[in-house]
């Protein structure tokens, strides 16, 4: 039985997708349209109750939380492809540590950038100019952390590729593509390296050509 | 060398603290004064450039964001204390999913809620009436799925208790204590229950009484 991950088009279920591949894990893919407010049926909210995606089934085994999924498949497949928890406690605690500050630090405001800038358009929705200005510079301010943070460790918990950079994967890429800010990753050098090594690794071209975001 | 924990009086850091008690693992605690900025000292933020705390310095190891911490400590000391992992690691994935729903879904809500109701008042400024509005009918609605998760078991991530419940310890407090809407816990019934036995453990009553809420 090939695990499910809903939602393949979106960029939270990108993290599982790519965690996914490095693991050498198959998994299948169902479509969830959240323009179209799939993610608030009900059948799909007896999977998420939140309403949110990705969830992911696995025969009974059911969980959500993009951040939660990456966690769990890394360490159940531990010893197949790449090692994206670190060899030791001590590695993994640094990989917690960096994981924790992309879900705090760095996703509130790129998330806040990506709703108005990329989403309020197609919604409809009158878009926040002064949030937008606003979440620039918290994430300015987070990238001038990781460029001192990189230019001591080749990745963000170590001289090792992990499930902390690649959990920015998804966003990095909206911010400079879709949303034309890539001079945020260009004018900073060791960040700059950082998302060329991290966005050309196989894993990730491969989910972004199997996968293209809406309106890619 | 025994891990030092920095800023116990407030929130965050208190999940570290209650952790380690579980875990049977002696800590020192280092005292850091948000209201009069020492988290964004240059000698701090070369722990935490991000000028938050916690941060915890075990030796040479450093590390910050308690949920971070948690787990750390958690895996380290598996085979002492309470085992707030699970026991496989189907169970260890419920805990990261529920652990993740506590800082995705629950944190944010009582956090503004804290800021507004608590953290304004001390600090003589107006509170944001709708934000305090809008935050609490969305930390109803989270609370409405609890309701229903506690409803088929016992605590969040399965029949055991683990760091996805420990975590909600510090900042639940503060919304059934300081800030008055303990009714948000007591009119749902699971929730209630849950609420009466986490909050009861000897870990929560000693890091409550050594290091008193600011608020």
């Amino acid at each position: 039985m090939v695990v499910k991950v809903y939602g393949p088009a979106f960029a939270s279920p990108k993290r599982v997708l790519v965690c996914l591949v490095e693991k050498e894990v198959e998994f299948e893919t169902v479509p969830v349209d959240l323009i179209k407010g799939e993610h608030k049926h009900p059948d799909y909210l007896k999977l998420q109750p939140f309403g949110t995606v990705p969830v992911t089934q696995d025969g009974d085994y059911t969980l959500f939380e993009s951040r939660a999924i990456i966690r769990y498949y890394a360490e159940k497949y531990k010893s197949q492809g790449t090692d994206l928890l670190g060899k030791t406690i001590e590695e993994r605690g640094q990989v917690e540590n960096w994981l924790e500050v992309e879900a705090q630090n760095f996703h509130p405001p790129v998330f806040n950038l990506t709703f108005q800038i990329m989403f309020t358009p197609i919604l409809g929705i009158p878009t926040d100019e002064k949030l937008i200005k606003e979440s620039e510079e918290k994430l300015d301010k987070v990238f001038d952390v990781y460029e001192e943070r990189l230019s001591k460790n080749k990745y963000l918990a170590g001289d090792f590729f992990s499930l902390a950079d690649l959990s920015h994967l998804p966003f990095t890429q909206y911010l400079v593509c879709q949303m034309g800010k890539e001079y945020m990753i260009r004018d900073r050098k060791h960040v700059s390296a950082w998302w060329d090594d991290i966005s050309n690794r196989p894993s990730w071209k491969k989910v972004l050509e199997l996968y293209p975001a809406p309106g890619a | 060398m025994v891990v030092k924990v920095y800023g116990p009086v407030y929130g965050s850091p208190k999940r570290v603290l209650v952790c380690l008690i579980e875990k049977e693992v002696e800590f020192e605690t280092v005292p850091i004064d948000l209201l009069k900025g020492e988290h964004k000292d240059p000698d701090y933020l070369k722990l935490q450039p991000f000028g938050t705390v916690p941060v915890t310095e075990d030796g040479d190891y450093i590390l910050y964001e308690s949920r971070a911490i948690i787990r750390y400590y958690a895996e380290k000391y598996k085979s002492q204390g309470a085992d707030l992992l699970g026991k496989t690691i189907e169970e260890r994935g419920q805990v990261e999913n529920w652990l993740e729903v506590e800082a995705h879904s629950y944190n944010p809500p009582i956090h503004t809620l804290t800021v507004q109701i608590l953290l304004f008042s001390k600090l003589g400024f107006t509170s944001d009436q709708n934000l305090i509005k809008e935050s609490e009918e969305k930390l109803s609605k989270v609370l409405d799925v609890y309701e229903e998760r506690l409803s088929k078991s016992k605590y969040l991530a399965g029949d055991f208790f683990s760091l996805a419940d420990l975590s909600h310890l510090p900042f639940t407090h503060y919304l059934v204590g300081p800030m008055g809407k303990e009714d948000m816990i007591r009119s749902r019934k699971h929730v209630s229950a849950w609420w009466d036995d986490i909050s009861s453990r000897p870990s929560w009553q000693k890091v409550f009484q050594l290091y008193p809420p600011v608020f």
